[in-house]
């Protein structure tokens, strides 16, 4: 029995060898056969929840088959709910203020001088991912696979294909995949008009219903996203690896967020109207990725950078640094860091001034707006029998939106424009 | 144009640049360590990437971007 364990561990540790995880993991080339079928299972369970705002539970089951001519199959299910407050978009106002429900069915009230948000959010999504991997010619690998996501208001599909390649004694790996997703959303009150304001008025008052539909303009709309990456990975020497994509995703179709407004406000900066937000119909995002993996004689340093630029204007730059600290005992504790920077997209602005001019695309969505977040984590991880694993995170994340350059006017200096969010990951992950 | 053949020149150099480095299949022990694998635990990337994806107005890089979810 200690001999096959021992030669089950080999077996797994040659095929981590070849582990090009170009995209995401997905692609897998294995250094030599197989002798032996294996399943290996990840569970997690992972809770995030923000201050006073949005908390979202996730349970992931995900099955890997390994069979005995290096064919993996990967398949995994995802359900999450979502319930809580989010920013709506508006700005804080010296005084109480209403807003009508994205539904249409009943309006909410926010106190002075503080941060709209919709507490209305409530969602269940089911998830479920499959991909296939098998080597092909001397030297390639191939993977397919697919993603079916259904929540109560959003559908999403995609589908993707990857090709890799090994050069140079297995030590250079080349890839390249593309994926195509297709997402339908269905919110409950329907797509707003772009820019038309949101109605205000007595939600029990008879005409109220043909009144809010008129500020409507359908009941679903769609978007699709085209992806495509190239990757190298490079090992350096016997301690270290290397990897890096350059990714272009393209997207068109429905990007405007149906749940978001912008504060239309007087000279002295009050509210007068909430317009709904208008996005471009189409998106290209340039992603350049890079990351090693160095194994010092105490740990295990795994460090990325990411830059990406869009033709919405928005760049970002993020960092991510981890290292895995191993204990004599077979448990390890992982420190991590992750700081990550944008630039607002051209048409987001905090409040549009009642008398400007309107634009053709606007948005006070901070999560398109200059934004610099960082994130602090620990996971800690024990080894089980069998060599089974359980594993404990717990990630602190803060996000400070920031001013564009926008300057505050009347009312507006005395509150808060940017409130910054603060949440906690906690995570527990069990493999066998 | 000009980009791809900027892109596929890129290839070629880092490819050439490649050859020298490396190790023989013997020299493997350390990078066959699990820990060593470029994404070391896709349960907690997955988490990460809906978390940032739903926050951020940056996706992908390490792997597609793609949409997937209406989350707020």
């Amino acid at each position: 029995m200690q001999l096959k364990k021992q030669n089950k561990s080999n077996l797994k540790a040659l095929l981590t060898t070849a582990t090009c995880a170009l995209l995401g993991g997905t692609v897998q080339a294995a250094t030599q056969a197989n002798t032996e079928e294996t399943w290996e299972f990840d569970t997690a369970l992972m809770h995030y929840s923000e201050t006073d705002r949005v908390s979202a539970t996730e349970v992931i089951i995900a099955g890997k088959k390994t069979f005995v001519n290096d064919e993996v199959l990967s398949l995994k299910l995802t359900f999450d709910t979502l319930t809580g407050a989010s920013a709506n978009g508006a700005v804080a106002q010296p005084t109480p203020q209403t807003f009508t429900r994205p539904s249409g069915n009943g309006q909410y009230t926010i106190q002075e001088g503080e941060t709209p948000l919709d507490d209305t959010f409530q969602d269940t999504r089911v998830q479920f991912t499959g991909q296939w991997t098998q080597p092909w010619w001397e030297g390639y690998t191939v993977s397919v696979g697919g993603n079916l996501s259904k929540e109560y208001d959003y559908t999403s599909i995609s589908v993707n294909g990857n090709i890799a390649r090994d050069f140079n004694n297995k030590n250079t790996t080349l890839s390249i995949g593309t994926a195509y997703a297709y997402d339908l959303i269905e919110p409950e009150g329907g797509i707003p008009d772009p820019l038309s304001a949101m109605l205000i008025g007595d939600s029990d008052d008879p005409s109220f219903e043909s009144e809010f539909n008129a500020t409507r303009i359908g009941s679903d709309d769609n978007k699709t996203t085209f992806d495509v990456l190239f990757g190298v990975t490079q090992v350096i020497n016997r301690k270290m690896i290397v990897q890096f994509n350059y990714s272009l995703s393209t997207s068109s179709g429905y990007l405007t967020d149906p749940f978001k407004v912008i504060s239309s406000v007087n000279a002295n900066g009050e509210a007068q109207e909430y317009l709904h937000e208008n996005r471009p119909d189409d998106r290209t995002k340039h992603a350049f990725f890079g990351q090693t993996k160095y194994h010092f004689d105490s740990g295990f340093l795994d460090a990325s950078y990411r830059y990406m630029t869009d033709d919405w204007e928005i760049e970002s730059h993020t960092f991510d640094v981890r290292y895995l600290i191993p204990f004599s005992n077979g448990h390890f504790i992982e420190p991590h860091v992750r700081m990550y920077t944008q630039s607002a997209a051209d048409f987001y602005q905090p409040f549009i001034q009642e008398d400007a001019p309107l634009p053709d695309f606007i948005s006070a969505d901070y999560r398109i707006g200059d934004l610099d977040t960082y994130t602090v984590g620990l996971k800690y991880g024990i080894p089980m029998d069998n060599n089974n694993e359980l594993s404990f995170r717990l990630e602190y994340y803060h996000q400070a939106p920031k001013s564009n350059g926008t300057e505050a006017i009347g009312v507006l200096n005395d509150v808060e424009l940017y409130e910054p969010i603060d949440a906690i990951v906690a995570q527990v992950t069990y493999s066998f | 144009m000009h980009k791809y053949k900027i892109l596929l020149m890129v290839s070629i150099v880092l490819l050439s640049g490649c050859s020298s480095l490396g190790v023989q299949p013997w020299e493997r022990d350390l990078l066959a360590k699990k820990e060593m694998a470029l994404t070391g635990s896709p349960i907690d990337s997955a988490l990460d990437d809906h978390i940032y994806f739903s926050k951020e107005a940056t996706s992908g890089g390490r792997s597609f971007g793609g949409g997937g979810c209406g989350c707020n």
